[in-house]
């Protein structure tokens, strides 16, 4: 046990814990997407899909805590490694220029990161820390979309989390050790999908609710 | 032939290693020829310096020709210059124009203390050799050709790997301070090798918690060692580095 200890405080071993949260978080955003997309259906398909899902019962609390534990192990260890790199180069420089390598993504992830976490817990006061006897899941969606505020708040949290797609995706490849020339065009062009289809598909869902429903 | 010659304004980081802090002193480069190198212009400016009595910029370099990787600098921001694969010290000042005012940087990084001026303390990545950039068993006289077949297609990956000539512009560049690209030039250099990969997984694992010692930063795959890298080692490196080292861990 000693080693997967040792393994894990190194570098890679840390990078490795981020990687494979991470593809974790990617994977539960698919598929909260596909269960999302069943409110363009109206009220009616969408709150038998909130049925069909809670009545799996124990498999969705094992769910929930799997990604309460990944989230703890993706943020602390994102700290820990914003930290460390902080202080890697205790002198900055005076005159500082990219080469061609950074993206947007990739410059601001921890600061992406900082803001999907703050989005997270938002999110989940109001959609899932809620009263579910005094009023459905789609009542509530359709209470917190009728304040103009939370369409905007959402639609740009969506954007960042689009944002820290972009880099994470092609990132955790790189990181598991699957980079080859023939496949990373491919990874690459998949990542910038995902992050599409997350900022669309995701983001569109506020206005849908607010203006056109 | 009298080449063009131009005129410049230097901004060079000045800091003996008694100073807590340095400062950018603004100097003159006067008449400088396009077709010297960034490192003879540097020489120009040092012995006018000289002349003057005020004490010349110190600066890493031996080859001046691309191949020993002592020379390197931050310049305007980037890593052995704007050029691309391109070390300091052929670096032609026919890339700048005339009136150009140029920022000298040293590297940047805990895990290189600064010396003098532009000269840092690299050994740090002698330490991560130290721990595991070598063959153990002694390789004997040279073989007759062909004893040992190697594929072109292995010999082509390794030789790419070998490549590095261990400057650090890739820590200097990165914006963690990660010495990722260098010891994965290292590792995968070796590890392609019938002679290097009975050692391969242990090499990986003694080089990588000897990099996580000497404090360098973690590699969060942002690239820019890759694109300032002068001998064009690619990240893929990274990649099978990180391979080795799950190998190392897990088998
Ligand atoms: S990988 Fe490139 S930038 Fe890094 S030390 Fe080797 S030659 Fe220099
Ligand atoms: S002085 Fe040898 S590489 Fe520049």
């Amino acid at each position: 046990m000693n080693w997967f200890i040792e393994m894990l405080r190194s570098s890679i071993g840390k990078k490795l814990m981020m990687a494979i949260t991470g593809l974790a978080f990617i994977l539960f955003l698919l598929i909260h997407l596909i269960g999302n997309l069943t409110l363009y259906g109206g009220k009616e398909l969408f709150l038998s899909y909130v049925d069909h899902l809670h009545a799996l019962g124990p498999l969705i609390r094992v769910a929930e805590i799997g990604l309460l534990t990944f989230a703890i192990i993706h943020v602390s260890t994102g700290l820990i490694l914003f930290w460390q790199n902080l202080q890697a180069r205790p002198v900055r420089y005076q005159v500082d220029k990219r080469a061609g390598g950074r993206t947007i993504g990739s410059a601001t992830m921890p600061y992406t990161g900082v803001l999907i976490l703050g989005f997270v817990v938002v999110h989940l006061l109001n959609f899932h820390f809620i009263d579910h006897t005094q009023q459905t899941v789609f009542q509530a969606v359709d209470a917190t979309f009728a304040m103009l505020p939370y369409v905007v708040f959402y639609t740009v949290a969506v954007i960042v989390v689009a944002i820290h797609v972009s880099h994470g995706f092609w990132s955790l490849f790189q990181t598991i050790g699957a980079n080859h020339i023939k496949y990373m065009p491919a990874i690459k062009g998949l990542g910038v999908i995902i992050s599409l289809l997350v900022a669309a598909g995701f983001g569109f869902i506020p206005v849908y609710v607010s203006f056109i429903m | 032939m009298i080449s063009k010659t131009i005129n410049l304004t230097l901004k060079v980081w000045r800091q003996n290693r008694s100073d807590k802090i340095g400062r950018l002193e603004t100097y003159p480069a006067k008449d400088i020829s396009v077709d010297m190198s960034f490192l003879e212009m540097l020489d120009v400016v040092n012995e006018d310096l000289t002349r003057q009595k005020k004490e010349p910029i110190a600066f890493d370099h031996d080859c001046r020709e691309g191949i020993c990787g002592m020379c390197g600098a931050v310049v305007n921001g980037r890593a052995h210059g704007h050029e691309k694969e391109t070390t300091l010290c052929q670096l032609h000042m026919r890339h700048f124009s005339d009136g150009d005012t140029i920022v000298i940087e040293p590297w940047r990084a805990r895990a290189f203390p600064l010396i003098k001026d532009l000269v840092v303390d690299r050994s740090a990545l002698d330490k991560v050799i130290a721990a595991g950039g070598y063959i153990s068993v002694n390789a004997g006289g040279a073989p007759d050709a062909n004893s040992l077949p190697i594929s072109r297609d292995v010999a082509e990956k390794a030789f790419n790997a070998a490549a590095c000539i261990g400057c650090g512009a890739c820590v200097a560049a990165c914006p963690n301070a990660s010495a990722m690209l260098f010891v994965s030039a290292k590792v995968s250099h070796l590890a392609a090798l019938p002679q290097g990969k009975p050692e391969a997984a242990r090499r990986a694992m003694a080089m990588v918690r000897q990099m996580d010692a000497c404090g360098f930063g973690n590699c969060s795959n942002e690239t820019e060692c890759e694109a300032e890298c002068p001998k064009g080692i690619s990240i893929i490196e990274i990649a099978r580095l990180n391979r080795e080292y799950f190998k190392s861990e897990f088998a």
